[in-house]
C-alpha cells in the first residue's frame, strides 16, 4: 500500500487503478530523513506547495522537522504526496532563515528588535490617511491569519487596497463563479473524477500544477471504465499524451484565443442541440443571448482563429454534447490570458446547457494556483469583503459592522476593492506610499519586472517585508520581518475543493521569528484599533481564537463554517464546507439543488460586462429576477493586446514545473528539488527551433518588449509559434548571472473582470546567447 | 422631417466620442485597462457611425444647420495624472450620455416611422452605449477616492 519510490523520478507514482464509481484506492508515501523508529512525534497537517491540500503528518525529531507522510484517511490525497510534498515541505527549514528584525540604514538592512521594527511601523502608519496604506498578502498564509489582516484593513484602518499574489492565480475563478453561479464557492469535488465519463482540462496542465490529483486521474484512466480526456494547452504536456490515449483530444489553440474555441464549442452544442431545454429553461437566464452570441463561431472561423483542426473543434463538442457525465477543470491557461473570466465563464456555460452540474462525476472545478488562495478570497484579505460579501449591497456592509461593531462607514465599499495591478500602479504613482508586503515575491512574481523593481525602490514608499526568508523582495524593505512558516505555526486552510485542514504546529519557529498572526495582532494592539465600545476591535490572540471569530461573520454565507471546530478537524479527514452545526460532516458539492446563490439579497456580486468589466448595476441586476437560476453569460472574441508582430514573432507562456512552487523560496532550498531542477530553461517547437539554428541545451536569449531572460534550450512541447518558460527562477541564488525571471518578458495586462494579469500572452523573439 | 437634423446630430456625436475614447486611451497608456477599454469603446463608436449610412441613406443628413444649438459637445483635448484621468473619464461620460439621449430621440423617431430595421439599430447601439456608460461610472467610482484624497 505504500510507495517509497522515488517522486523526483516517478512524479506521479505507483499506479493504483479501479474503476468507475469506485474508491481511489489509498496509498500512503513518506519521505524521513531519519528512521521511522527515530521519529519521537507525528504531527498532523496539509500541504502548502500547491492548491491540492494534500493531508499529511509532519515528522518530527528533537525539535526539527525529518520528514512527512501522507494521511490515508483524507479525503483529499488517500495518503500520496507528491514530489513537493515529500521534499519541499519540510526540507528548507534550516537554511537560511530570518531570525530577527530588519530595518534599513542608508543602504544596510541591518538587525532590530520587534519593539523598534514594530514601533517604526506603526509610526509610519499613524502619519498616514489610510487611503495611502496598501496590504499585499499572499496564498500561502492560514485562515486567521488573512481574517485578521482583513479586520485590520477593512475595520481598522479602513483602506481597499489590499490583495494578494492570488490575484495572480485564482481571481479569474473566483470572478468565472461569481459570474455564473452569483458568488464564489467551488461547485465540484474531487470525487468528481471517480465519478466521470469524460474530463476536460481547459488551460490545466494537472500534471505538473496538482501532480497527486493528476495520479487520481491516471488511476482512473488505467483501470476499466476509462474516461474520455480533453486537454486545452498550447503544449503538448503529459494531459495531452493522456487526452490522445483515451480517445480524447488535446487542441492546442494560439494563445490568447481561448474565448473564440469556447464559443465554437458552444456554438457545437447549440447547433446539435446537446442542450437540455427543459433545464435550461428552469434553472438559467441568458440562453438566447448565449446562442446568437456563439452563433457566428463556425468550426471553420474558429479554426482559422485559433489555428486547430475544425474537425478537432466538431469532436470535441460532440464528446462535451454525449457523454453521460461531464467534469471539467480550469486553470491558469485560461485565467491568465486574454478574456480570462469571459472563457472561464463558457465552461460553466458547456455544463449549464447540459445541466451538468450538481451531481456526482458532473460538475466544475475553477481551480487555484495555491494551498490557501481560497481563504484570501472567502476572508477578505484580498479584493473581497470577508464572508463573499457584496460590496455593493448595503445590507452586507450592515452585517460586518456589526459583525465587527464598528461604524459601517469605516468598511470601504464606494467601489470594488482596489486589486493588486491597481495597488501598484497607485504605488508607482505615490497616492500609496505604505505598502506592507506578507509571504509573497512579488520582485519575481509580478509581470514586467523592470517597472516593478523601479517601483521598490522608489524612495517615498515606506515598504515592510514579511517572510521566512531575505528574498528579492526583501532586499528593498524598510523593515524585514522574520516570520514563522509551515510546521512551525497553527492554523487552518482550504484546498480547491473547500475541503478545510488543520495544520499544527510541529516546531518551534527559528530565532525571533513570530507567526503572522502574532505579527498582525502586534500591529492592531500598537495601533490600538477600537470598535463602537471602545473594545478592542480585534479580540482575539491564538489561532482558534481567530478561527471562532472567523466562524461569525462566516455563518449564514455559501461558505459556512459555523459547524467546524479545531477538534473536528483532528484525527480524520479535512471537511468541505459549508459545514453548519446542522451538518458538521460538510457539503461534498455544491448546487444539488440547482439552486444557484443569485437572489440579490444573497449574491457575491452583481456581475459585470464581461468585456469592458463595467459593473451591473443594482437596480439592472435586481431587474433580471434571478431567482436562484445561474447567468449563461456570453461574450464575442476579441484579439488579444499582445500579437505576434515581424520584430516579436513569437508568443512566449510561463508555467511550472512539478518540482518547483513560485520563486522557489522553499523548493529551491530543498535539495531534492533543486537538483530535479536546478536552472531555467526555454521550451520552443521543433519548426522553431530548426527555424532559429537552435539545438537542445544550448543557450538563447528570449527578449520582449519589456526586457530579456537567457535560458537553456529544450526541444518540443509547444505548438509552433508558441515558446514556454517556467516562472520559478528569481536572483536570490543568481545574483550575477544572466536574466532568468520569465517575468522580465510579461506585459502589465489584465483581464477586465477578474483583474488577473495576462502572464500567457508575451510577443518575443529568441537569439541563440552570444550572437 | 426634423429626423434628418436629428441624425447629422447623432452622426456628429458618435464621431465625437470614438475620437475621444482614442484620444483618452492613448493619453494613458500607464492605466493600461484605459488604455485598451478606451481603444475597443472607440471602434463601438465608430462602428455605430458605419451603421448610421444606411438609415443616412434613407432618410438623409443635415448636419451643422444649426450649429450652435444642435451640436454634441466637444471634447478638447486629454489631461494627465490622477485627477487628469479622473475628469478625461467625466467628460468621456458626459459625451455618452448625449450620444445615449440622442439615439433615443431617434429611437422615438423610428416608433412612430414603423421603421423596424432603424429600431433594431437603435436597440442594439444604444446598448453598447449603455454599457460604455457603465463602464465608465465603474471607473470613474474607482478612481475618484483616490484621486481626490491620496494623489500628490
Amino acid at each position: 500500500m505504500g510507495d517509497l519510490r522515488d517522486r523526483v523520478a516517478d512524479v506521479w507514482g505507483a499506479r493504483t487503478p479501479h474503476a468507475k464509481d469506485t474508491a481511489w484506492p489509498v496509498r500512503v508515501d513518506q519521505e524521513l530523513s531519519v528512521s521511522e523508529a527515530g521519529v519521537d512525534r507525528w504531527v498532523q497537517s496539509a500541504c502548502v506547495l500547491c492548491s491540492n491540500g494534500c493531508a499529511c503528518d509532519i515528522a518530527v525529531k528533537d525539535g526539527r522537522m525529518v520528514g512527512v507522510r501522507g494521511r490515508a484517511s483524507d479525503r483529499v490525497n488517500h495518503g500520496r504526496l507528491g514530489p513537493k510534498g515529500l521534499y519541499g515541505s519540510w526540507q528548507w527549514s534550516d537554511q537560511d532563515r530570518l531570525t530577527q528584525p530588519l530595518v534599513r540604514r542608508g543602504s544596510e538592512l541591518v538587525e532590530t528588535s520587534w519593539d523598534e521594527a514594530m514601533e517604526r511601523i506603526v509610526a509610519e502608519s499613524k502619519e498616514r490617511h489610510p487611503l495611502r496604506h496598501g496590504f499585499y498578502t499572499s496564498g500561502q498564509l492560514f485562515l486567521e491569519e488573512y481574517y485578521t489582516l482583513a479586520v485590520i484593513g477593512k475595520a481598522g484602518l479602513g483602506t481597499p487596497h489590499m490583495d494578494g499574489n492570488t490575484r495572480l492565480c485564482t481571481a479569474t475563478a473566483a470572478a468565472a463563479l461569481k459570474e455564473t453561479f452569483g458568488s464564489d464557492g467551488q461547485p465540484g469535488t474531487y470525487d468528481d473524477i471517480e465519478a466521470c465519463d469524460a474530463l476536460f482540462l481547459f488551460g490545466h496542465n494537472m500534471a505538473a500544477t496538482q501532480t497527486v490529483l493528476w495520479s487520481r486521474v491516471l488511476d482512473r484512466v488505467d483501470g476499466p471504465d476509462t474516461p474520455v480526456v480533453v486537454a486545452v494547452d498550447p503544449r503538448s504536456t503529459p494531459v495531452a499524451d493522456v487526452a490522445r490515449r483515451t480517445g480524447g483530444v488535446h487542441l492546442s489553440p494560439l494563445p490568447g484565443t481561448n474565448q473564440a474555441l469556447m464559443n465554437g464549442l458552444l456554438r457545437e452544442l447549440v447547433e446539435h442541440d446537446w442542450v437540455d431545454h427543459d433545464w435550461v429553461g428552469r434553472h438559467t437566464l441568458g440562453y438566447d443571448d448565449l446562442a446568437a452570441t456563439v452563433a457566428p463561431y463556425t468550426p471553420d472561423k474558429v479554426a482559422g482563429i485559433c489555428g486547430v483542426p475544425a474537425d478537432d473543434i466538431r469532436r470535441t463538442a460532440e464528446i462535451f454534447g454525449t457523454s453521460g457525465r461531464v467534469l471539467s477543470t480550469v486553470l491558469q491557461g485560461f485565467y491568465q490570458s486574454h478574456q480570462a473570466t469571459a472563457a472561464s465563464c463558457q465552461v460553466n456555460n458547456l455544463h449549464l446547457l447540459r445541466g451538468l452540474i450538481g451531481r456526482p462525476g458532473c460538475g466544475v472545478l475553477q481551480m487555484n494556483g495555491q494551498p490557501t488562495a481560497e481563504n484570501t478570497r472567502e476572508c477578505g484579505a484580498d479584493g473581497d469583503l470577508p464572508g463573499f460579501r457584496n460590496w455593493a449591497n448595503p445590507a452586507h456592509i450592515d452585517e460586518l459592522a456589526r459583525v465587527w461593531n464598528v461604524d459601517p462607514l469605516v468598511i470601504p465599499h464606494w467601489a470594488p476593492p482596489t486589486h493588486a495591478m491597481q495597488l501598484w500602479r497607485y504605488v508607482e504613482q505615490g497616492s500609496i506610499d505604505f505598502l506592507w508586503i506578507s509571504a509573497t515575491n512579488p520582485a519575481v512574481s509580478l509581470p514586467e519586472l523592470p517597472r516593478i523593481r523601479d517601483i521598490l525602490v522608489k524612495d517615498d514608499l515606506f515598504l515592510v517585508v514579511q517572510d521566512g526568508f531575505l528574498t528579492e523582495t526583501a532586499q528593498y524593505a524598510d523593515v524585514v520581518l522574520p516570520a514563522a512558516l509551515w510546521g512551525e505555526k497553527q492554523g487552518t486552510f482550504t484546498n480547491a475543493s473547500r475541503t478545510v485542514h488543520l495544520s499544527e504546529q510541529a516546531v518551534d519557529p527559528p530565532g525571533q521569528a513570530r507567526s503572522d498572526l502574532a505579527i498582525f495582532l502586534d500591529y492592531a494592539h500598537r495601533m490600538d484599533f477600537r470598535d463602537n465600545d471602545y473594545g478592542p476591535l480585534i479580540h482575539w490572540s491564538t489561532p482558534e481564537e481567530a478561527f471562532e471569530a472567523w466562524k461569525d461573520c462566516s455563518r449564514g454565507r455559501p461558505c459556512d463554517y459555523s459547524g467546524l471546530t479545531y477538534d473536528a478537524l483532528r484525527g480524520g479527514s479535512g471537511i468541505p464546507w459549508p459545514c453548519t452545526t446542522d451538518a458538521t460532516d460538510g457539503t461534498d458539492r455544491l448546487y444539488s439543488d440547482w439552486v444557484f446563490p443569485t437572489e440579490p439579497d444573497v449574491c457575491e456580486d452583481y456581475g459585470h460586462d464581461l468585456l469592458t468589466g463595467a459593473s451591473t448595476t443594482p437596480d439592472k441586476y435586481k431587474a433580471t429576477a434571478p431567482g436562484g437560476r445561474a447567468f449563461l453569460k456570453a461574450a464575442g472574441y476579441t484579439t488579444a493586446p499582445e500579437h505576434p508582430t515581424t520584430e516579436f514573432p513569437l508568443i512566449a507562456t510561463t508555467g511550472r514545473s512539478p518540482y518547483h512552487f513560485h520563486t522557489r523560496t522553499k523548493t529551491g532550498r530543498a535539495p531534492r528539488l533543486r537538483t530535479a531542477e536546478p536552472k531555467v530553461w526555454v521550451e520552443l517547437s521543433k519548426p522553431d527551433a530548426e527555424r532559429l539554428g537552435l539545438h537542445e541545451g544550448e543557450r538563447a536569449v528570449v527578449e520582449s518588449r519589456r526586457g530579456q531572460v537567457e535560458a537553456e534550450v529544450r526541444i518540443g512541447e509547444p505548438r509552433e509559434g508558441v515558446v514556454f518558460l517556467p516562472f520559478h527562477f528569481g536572483y536570490w541564488d543568481n545574483e550575477n548571472g544572466p536574466p532568468t525571471a520569465a517575468n522580465e518578458l510579461t506585459v502589465t495586462e489584465w483581464d477586465p473582470v477578474s483583474k488577473q494579469p495576462m502572464f500567457k500572452v508575451s510577443a518575443v523573439r529568441v537569439r541563440k546567447a552570444g550572437e | 422631417m426634423h429626423l434628418a437634423t436629428y441624425l447629422g446630430l447623432l452622426h456628429h456625436a458618435e464621431h465625437t466620442l470614438g475620437s475621444a475614447f482614442a484620444e483618452v486611451g492613448s493619453k494613458h497608456r500607464d492605466e493600461p485597462d484605459v488604455e485598451h477599454t478606451c481603444r475597443m469603446l472607440s471602434g463601438q463608436a465608430f462602428s455605430h457611425e458605419e451603421r448610421l449610412t444606411s438609415i443616412v441613406e434613407r432618410y438623409g443628413e443635415e448636419r451643422e444647420t444649426e450649429p450652435e444649438r444642435l451640436k454634441a459637445a466637444e471634447f478638447t483635448g486629454a489631461r494627465s495624472g490622477a485627477v487628469g484621468l479622473l475628469r478625461d473619464l467625466q467628460d468621456l461620460y458626459s459625451l455618452a450620455s448625449f450620444v445615449d439621449i440622442t439615439w433615443t430621440v431617434v429611437g422615438q423617431a423610428a416608433q412612430g416611422l414603423r421603421d423596424r430595421d432603424l429600431l433594431d439599430t437603435v436597440s442594439s447601439c444604444q446598448a453598447q452605449v449603455a454599457t460604455q456608460l457603465a463602464w465608465l461610472q465603474t471607473r470613474i467610482k474607482q478612481a475618484a477616492p483616490q484621486a481626490l484624497i491620496a494623489a500628490r
